[in-house]
């Protein structure tokens, strides 16, 4: 790790030298002051609490690109299956890092869905008075990422608008002569009683290891709706680390569904901060793994202020040697009172050689306030399979069929009908049934 | 259509079935009776093919075919079908794909395509009709928060359905009022005919009152030990069950 760690640091130097003008910019002060942190503290290792049940030794021994040259051979055809739909959706694409403007569809008019390269000229307003301000500079992975952030989804809703259709992000690795490290930047600000919603994606289109390390911010105003969905199924070569902070004002309203399905490590950092009253955040998570696959999931929920709601539920599926992680944590700050906080974390695994350790961690400080937390872990209910084979449904699509119901209420909450449709698919390719769900 | 020779079944080292022999021939109806814990449920878990049952001795065949090796699917593709005591909940899925889903997974099973949706959505109007059962039904998930009553009537909905060439309803009685008793039954008794066979298996006379069995069986510590006509269903519910282990172990 140590000789990626060196590399890194004096890939930083190259780095700032092709910035030019860009190096005066407040945001690059940032970058400064991250670099430093990272230098300080390195990659995380099993000794760090957070990170005791996920190695990334392993992952950050390999050598990677951290430069890439562009990519201009792929085309839409190529990668359509990846698309929720191809001309009614709002689409930012980036192969290695790198925008990809002939497979996007942007936009100027009534709101900014652009990249974070073209908001570092155009809205410097706007990325001086959010960018680094939400995400958590001390946390040396976010910090990695902050101090080369150049690139990445922009997404800026004035007050009162509301995208018409959905946003979906995408990012794309190929096979170069090394492997693949990538750093996505997203900025998403809400305006005042806006709306938007968001799919992300990370794929890997080759054969080499691809490392995403990841980091969103999104500002949510007062009365803003905002729904993210982040479809992760990549392929086995393939890690991401995706840190996701989110700041809420009165009355908004933010939902995150993390789909994960597939990857070598997944490792989800979301973090909410409730700072006025009537904020409600909703978590869903569904995980579906098999063979080696991971995904560690770190949820942090921070009521700071009275009468805010939260609402978690992960669910999991763990079969072959696969590993799950949940560390669940509320935090109810001093004088949040009538705080309203539920989490529940849910868990199958089918084989003996899968695990899963599951933490909820109540923080409370304050007094009258309603929280609740609960987990589970069991197999599936032989008597429910011999009722469904009684029936004439096989062993295998039974089981699909009950494990799909085990998910639904992490699912139910879906309202994009395309969504609703590709999940159905990647789930019965997932379980190898080829079963309709009527999701 | 079922025959059944000398079959033994234990779980977990105890033995529940003795030694059953049972034949059961097309257009019957045959009851089987008894008091609890005398192995009638475990009867109809194993001719299904449950596989938590140690089958040590005997031998079960199904219209012609010895099934014992075969799975819980495969039996029910042949047309078995089991009506349970306890009907399963299955959050999340509705009663209408999960239908689809049996129905046409025994279709491939039997090597036919799969059956249109717009046959199969008349079909489930018309049976739900029969059953009185309100259309809500349809988009809710398997049994859950069903009153006793509604699954009962559910699974009698799936084996209309389903058209099995043998229904095993196991209990189908229990749970249910006076009202629902005689709809449930009704329905059995118009899928009724000269090429399927039902065994009902009961506790009280009251469901035979409406599905009239041409033999009724008294199972009893693992063995039927008495076989009769419907009478003898009359004289079990007069008399209780006293006597006939008295008659045996005299």
């Amino acid at each position: 790790m140590d000789v990626f760690k060196d590399k890194l640091l004096s890939s930083f130097i190259v780095f700032e030298n092709q910035l030019n003008g860009q190096k005066k910019q407040p945001f690059h002060q940032k970058r400064r002051e991250a670099i430093d942190v990272f230098e300080v503290k390195g990659f995380p290792t099993v000794k760090d609490e957070e990170w005791k049940y996920t190695n990334l030794k392993p992952l950050f021994n390999k050598d990677f690109n951290v430069f890439h040259p562009g990519e201009d051979s792929l085309e839409f055809s190529d990668i359509r299956r990846f698309f929720l739909s191809e001309s009614d959706t709002y689409k930012i694409v980036f192969i290695n890092g790198i925008f990809a403007s002939w497979l996007s569809s942007t936009t100027h008019q009534n709101y900014d869905i652009c990249t974070f390269s073209a908001a570092l000229e155009n809205h410097r307003d706007v990325v001086d008075k959010y960018a680094g301000s939400i995400a958590r500079n001390q946390e040396s992975l976010t910090a990695l990422n902050t101090s080369f952030a150049k690139e990445g989804a922009f997404i800026n809703i004035p007050d009162g608008k509301v995208v018409d259709r959905p946003i979906e992000v995408l990012y794309f690795t190929t096979d170069s002569d090394n492997n693949t490290f990538i750093q996505p930047r997203n900025l998403v600000v809400v305006g005042k009683n806006a709306e938007c919603c968001i799919v992300e994606r990370h794929q890997s289109l080759g054969k080499q290891l691809t490392v995403n390390n990841s980091v969103t911010e999104v500002m949510a105003h007062a009365g803003a709706q905002v729904t993210y969905h982040k479809i992760q199924n990549d392929d086995d070569n393939a890690s991401l680390i995706d840190s996701t902070t989110i700041k809420q004002e009165r009355d908004s309203k933010v939902t995150v569904h993390t789909f994960s399905f597939g990857g070598k490590i997944t490792r989800n950092n979301l973090e909410f901060d409730l700072t006025e009253a009537g904020a409600e955040a909703y978590l869903y998570g569904v995980s579906i793994l098999d063979k080696r696959q991971l995904v560690d999931n770190h949820t942090i929920v921070n009521h700071m202020v009275p009468n805010c709601y939260s609402n978690e539920l992960y669910k999991g599926i763990y079969d072959d040697n696969s590993r799950g992680v949940f560390n669940g944590k509320i935090h109810v700050h001093p004088h949040a009172v009538k705080t309203n906080a539920f989490q529940e974390n849910n868990n199958l695994l089918l084989s003996d050689k899968a695990s899963i350790d599951t933490k909820p961690q109540l923080e409370i400080y304050a007094d009258d306030v309603k929280c609740s937390h609960g987990c589970t872990i069991g197999q599936l209910d032989e008597d429910a399979l011999f009722y469904l084979r009684q029936r004439g449904i096989g062993v295998k699509e039974a089981q699909a069929l009950l494990m799909l119901a085990f998910t639904t209420d992490a699912l139910k909450e879906i309202k994009i009908p395309e969504l609703k449709s590709k999940l159905n698919r990647l789930i019965a390719r997932k379980l190898n049934v080829n079963l309709d769900f009527n999701l | 259509m079922l025959k059944i020779k000398n079959l033994h079944a234990s779980i977990d080292g105890t033995d529940i079935l003795k030694g059953i022999d049972l034949e059961v021939k097309p257009g019957e109806v045959h009851a089987i009776m008894g008091p609890n814990g005398s192995g009638k449920s475990t009867l109809s878990a194993v001719i299904a093919g449950r596989e938590d049952y140690e089958i040590s001795q005997g031998s079960i065949e199904f219209v012609g075919e010895d099934i014992m090796d075969l799975s819980p699917e495969e039996r029910a593709h042949m047309g078995l079908f089991l009506s349970f005591q306890y009907p399963v909940e299955i959050p999340g899925v509705s009663v209408t794909n999960f239908l689809k889903t049996a129905i046409n997974e025994s279709r491939k099973g039997r090597g036919l395509e799969a059956m249109p949706a717009k046959d199969m959505l008349k079909a489930m109007r018309e049976k739900m009709a029969m059953l009185e059962m309100d259309k809500s039904f349809m988009s809710r998930s398997i049994n859950e928060g069903f009153s006793g009553g509604e699954k009962k009537r559910n699974e009698i909905f799936q084996m209309a359905m389903l058209e099995p060439k043998l229904a095993i309803l196991d209990e189908t009685d229990s749970g249910l009022d006076i009202d629902a008793l005689r709809i449930v039954a009704n329905g059995v008794n118009k899928l009724r005919s000269k090429d399927n066979a039902i065994v009902v298996i009961t506790h009280y006379q009251r469901l035979l009152d409406h599905i009239i069995p041409d033999k009724v069986h008294v199972l009893f510590n693992g063995k039927i030990v008495k076989s009769g006509d419907k009478s003898l269903a009359l004289e079990l519910e007069s008399k209780g069950y006293d006597w006939i282990k008295e008659e045996i172990t005299a």
